[in-house]
Order: C-alpha cells, then sequence, then structure tokens
C-alpha cells in the first residue's frame, strides 16, 4: 500500500503472498494473495472446489504451498474451528474435557468460553451426544481458547438454523469487537457475510475478486457468481464469464486484466514490505 | 473334596514363582492398560500387532548376536515404527496396509533369522506366548521399571496425545508437536513389548493392550478413568489367567488373554444402570 514503514498493529497477522499449489499435477490454487490484519474479518467464498479449505490449511500452516509464501505476525496465537470432527465413540470425553484439550487453558476459561457461547449445559455430556448446532459452538468455544490473535473458521454455521447462524455471525462480530483479533472464515451463506464482512475473497482456484462488501457487489465476477439466483437466496453456481482450461488457468473472453485487474481498490495483494 | 485338595496344594504354591508370576505380569498389564486406551482411541489395534511382530525380528537378531537383552527388541520395534511414518509420508498405501506389509514382513524376517539358529528351534513357542511361569526377581526388577517409565512417559506426552487423538490438525495448529508426541508414544509401546516379551509373548502382548482397554470403556466416563479401569482390568486378567493356569495346568499367556477376555463379556452384559 504504502512505502512507509508500518506500524506493527497495522502488519497482517498473516498473508499469503502468490501462493500457488497443485495435487499430482493438477493445480488446485494459483497466486493466491490476500491478508488478514487485526480486528478484520475477512471471508473466503466460492464454489464446491474452488479451494476454500485447502486455502485454509496452507493459512493454518498444516500444508506447505508448493509456490508463494505465507507470513504469519511472530508469536501470533491462532484459534482453529475446524469443518466437523469425527470423536470414536469409544473413546469417553465430555464437551468441558474437549475443551480443556487447548494447551494452557484452564477451568475457569473454558466455564467462561463456555458461557459466551451458551453451551454451559451440555458442558457434562459426551462430546459426541452434543446436536450439531451446539457442536458448532463447541468447536468455536475450543477456537476462542488461549486468548487467540488470529481466528481461523471453517464454515462456521454449517448445520446451524438461520436464527442460530445469525447469532453465530454476530457472535463473531463481537468477539472480533472485543478482543481486537483477526478472523478468516470460510462462509456459504454470502448474504449473512456480506454484512459482518470487512473484506471478501472471491476463491475459484485463483482470487476472481477481492474487497470490500459494498464494492465487491459492483464487481462483474459477484455477480456473475451470484447470476440467475434469486434475490436472497446464495446457491452456489460460478458461472464465469470466463472458463479455466485442464491446468485451471483462466481461458478468458475478455482480456484477463478486465476482469482480474479492474476493481484496484478491493483487489487485495502483497500489501507490506 | 478333589478341588480342595488342589487348592490347598496351590495355596502352599502361591509363595514362590506364582507370586513373582503374579506381580510381573500386574507391571506388565499396568503399562499396557493405559497404552492400549490409545491403540483403540486411535484405532491402531493393528499398530500393537505390527509392533509385536517386529519384535520377533528383535529376538531373532538378538540371538544372531548373541545377546537375550530387550534393548535390541525394542530398538527393532522402534526402527519398524520409524519406517511407517516415513512410509505413511507417502500417501500411497493406507496405514493398515502399511502395517499388514511390516508386521508380515518383520515376522517373516525374525522367523527366517531363529531358524537359522539351529539349537533355538523348539524354543520358538516361548517368544510366541512367554512364560510368565519362569521369571524371576532380577526380571521383575527389570519389568518393574519398565511399568514405571512406560506410565511416566505417558503422563508427560498425555494431553497433547489425547489432543491429537482427538483431532491431528487442531492439534497442531494449537502447537502440539505432533511428529514428536508420536514418535515417544511409539517408543512407549516398543518398550513395553520388549520386556513384555518373556511374560506374555509376542502374540498375545496387544490383547493385554487392547482386551482391557476395550473393556474398560463400558464403566468410563473420562480418558482417565477409562486408562484406570483398563489398569485394574488388566490386572484382574493377569490374577485370574495365573490362577486358571496352576489350577488346570494351562499355559498362562493365553489363560490371562481368556481371563481378559471373559471381563470383556463380562463388562458387555452389565446392567446399563452401572455403567458410565
Amino acid at each position: 500500500m504504502s512505502d512507509a514503514p508500518i506500524p506493527d498493529d497495522l502488519k497482517p497477522l498473516i498473508a499469503l503472498e502468490k501462493v500457488s499449489l497443485s495435487f499430482s499435477g493438477r493445480p488446485v490454487l494459483s497466486e493466491v494473495s490476500f491478508s488478514v490484519s487485526r480486528g478484520e474479518i475477512v471471508t473466503l467464498i466460492g464454489p464446491n472446489g474452488a479451494g476454500k479449505s485447502t486455502v485454509m490449511r496452507i493459512a493454518l500452516g498444516l500444508q506447505e504451498p508448493d509456490k508463494g509464501c505465507v507470513r504469519r505476525a511472530p508469536g501470533i496465537s491462532i484459534g482453529y474451528m475446524p469443518q466437523k470432527i469425527t470423536i470414536e465413540d469409544i473413546l469417553p470425553l465430555s464437551t468441558r474435557d474437549f475443551l480443556m484439550l487447548r494447551p494452557g487453558t484452564t477451568l475457569a476459561h473454558v466455564e467462561a468460553v463456555m458461557d459466551l457461547v451458551r453451551i454451559s449445559h451440555v458442558g457434562a455430556s459426551p462430546v459426541q451426544r452434543v446436536s450439531g448446532g451446539e457442536m458448532q459452538r463447541v468447536l468455536m468455544a475450543r477456537a476462542l481458547l488461549g486468548e487467540p490473535d488470529l481466528i481461523v473458521l471453517d464454515e462456521p454455521v454449517q448445520g446451524v438454523d438461520i436464527a442460530g447462524q445469525e447469532e453465530l455471525y454476530k457472535l463473531i462480530g463481537k468477539i472480533r469487537r472485543e478482543k481486537n483479533c483477526g478472523v478468516l472464515m470460510i462462509s456459504h451463506d454470502l448474504h449473512m457475510v456480506m454484512a459482518g464482512t470487512d473484506k471478501v475473497v472471491c476463491l475459484n482456484r485463483h482470487i476472481c475478486c477481492s474487497g470490500a462488501p459494498e464494492n465487491i457487489q459492483d464487481h462483474p465476477e459477484y455477480h456473475a457468481l451470484l447470476k440467475g439466483q434469486p434475490e436472497g437466496i446464495a446457491l452456489y453456481t460460478h458461472n464465469h464469464d470466463h472458463t479455466h482450461d485442464s491446468q485451471g488457468n483462466v481461458i478468458s473472453a475478455h482480456k484477463s486484466g478486465q476482469i482480474h485487474g479492474t476493481g484496484q481498490g478491493h483487489k487485495s495483494g502483497c500489501d507490506h514490505d | 473334596m478333589e478341588l480342595a485338595k488342589v487348592i490347598s496344594l496351590d495355596v502352599t504354591m502361591i509363595d514362590g514363582f506364582i507370586l513373582n508370576a503374579i506381580m510381573a505380569g500386574i507391571f506388565v498389564a499396568l503399562a499396557a492398560g493405559p497404552l492400549g486406551c490409545f491403540l483403540v482411541w486411535r484405532k491402531m489395534a493393528y499398530f500393537g500387532d505390527t509392533i509385536s511382530h517386529s519384535a520377533l525380528m528383535g529376538v531373532g537378531l538378538g540371538i544372531a548376536l548373541g545377546t537375550g537383552s530387550p534393548w535390541v527388541i525394542m530398538v527393532t520395534c522402534a526402527l519398524v515404527s520409524g519406517a511407517l511414518l516415513l512410509l505413511q509420508r507417502g500417501g500411497k498405501f493406507s496405514s493398515d496396509t502399511l502395517l499388514g506389509i511390516l508386521a508380515h514382513s518383520a515376522l517373516s524376517i525374525g522367523l527366517i533369522i531363529i531358524a537359522l539358529q539351529e539349537s533355538l528351534r523348539q524354543d520358538l513357542m516361548f517368544f510366541l506366548i512367554g512364560d510368565i511361569l519362569a521369571i524371576d526377581t532380577g526380571g521383575i526388577f527389570d519389568i518393574g521399571i519398565m511399568s514405571i517409565v512406560a506410565l511416566g512417559g505417558l503422563f508427560y506426552i498425555w494431553k497433547p496425545l489425547l489432543s491429537l487423538t482427538v483431532h491431528e490438525d487442531l492439534a497442531r495448529v494449537e502447537g502440539v508437536n505432533v511428529l514428536k508426541v508420536k514418535i515417544i508414544y511409539m517408543l512407549l509401546i516398543a518398550l513395553l513389548v520388549a520386556f513384555a516379551m518373556q511374560v506374555i509373548g509376542a502374540l498375545l502382548i496387544t490383547s493385554l493392550m487392547i482386551i482391557p482397554a476395550a473393556a474398560a470403556r463400558n464403566f468410563s466416563r473420562s480418558p482417565l478413568h477409562m486408562v484406570f479401569y483398563s489398569m485394574i482390568l488388566g490386572s484382574i486378567s493377569v490374577i485370574m489367567g495365573i490362577m486358571m493356569s496352576s489350577i488346570w495346568d494351562l499355559p498362562a499367556g493365553p489363560a490371562i488373554v481368556l481371563s481378559a477376555f471373559i471381563l470383556f463379556l463380562a463388562g458387555r452384559i452389565v446392567p446399563r444402570r452401572f455403567r458410565a
């Protein structure tokens, strides 16, 4: 963004720079760059198979990219909420015990976080017996333990009813305000996301477009993403105005610059030194 | 009358090798239960088999090197575990395939090396099912130390190991050194198997890890409960098995495993209100 030195507070907590990855010759991601700063909510959207989860795994350090780099601010603590979790019945584990597994946490802290996400009533229940919606809260509670600087949420409202979804998104917003942490999440619920997000990254193996929700709504690729969808329903058919060849490269009817280069204000890059 | 005679005979024998056998067996059970809980939680029962099969290769190598030291067995088991970790990284074969390959390859190598030693051909059974009644005081001491080290090691990695058992990625993101914890766990299993060889043998040690742990599940409300009950049930199996062995002149190792199995079945049919 600027050449002047950036104070530590404004440096991104995490930045992906031109990250590319292929699995046995098949490109999964090409030149994906974006960053998450303190106090910022960044949402990854995109159709199935777009590589959202892979981007998240790279951001978390669970997967090494072939090319490009991931910069994490030194010493940050990350809270991670996986998409779903299967715990074998052979393991007797209460919800409270599950949360206590977070390194460095205390029972008092666990109780406080369970209260915050309103799951105190299932604290003693076997974690395998908790309902789908409650499980999402349990996983969110686990992510919130240990005072994370960055919270990474993989489809946080999956399996939660509409009212519960809104509540969870509000909770994410509230935590962001109170703890001033960064949030990176994957979501399918476009409309809910739009309200509470600072930056949206549309991904389909590459970054189609990214920026503030109000800017991105004017973006041709965003419209392409939602083309033919009735207002208020965010189903994903990723009807592109360009196509991808077998290598995942963009074959565009337009000059690619018109699509990928427009909206500079909301295109994310390596915006730090 | 006949039975009373047998039992009174047995009582006089209790202060002797039977007592030694019970002590050695309990030491093994105390370490095997907790380590076995993680095997069943991690769905790695077959890993126990692979390690105990490798132990036979260790026995063979030890004989070839002219030593009966358990350390040769332990190092062999550790190397096979290391090979497993390396092969898993390739990702082409599933773990159970790799375990099958390693288990039977190690077993075959072991059997070939043992077969090449002329003098030992008849004693193969000893390595397969052990001979708990032949343990002397020195052996008990070694096994006791092994048991303490194994339990201490497990205590040291308890929380991170449990965390990665529940969800490996989550544990990794939260700062658990997954590889280190897995290696320590594998070494503890190798240690147990190496020292339990003369007590219960390569073929039966896995069952002393798996069965008491599984039997403990019904009574347990937390991981710690299950570990605790597995130790108790394992110890009861040892005592029952050795008693059965001395009363009916059964091979002790299989009698211990049979006792554990009976306890497991009994645990399945306890009324619901006694369950956790």
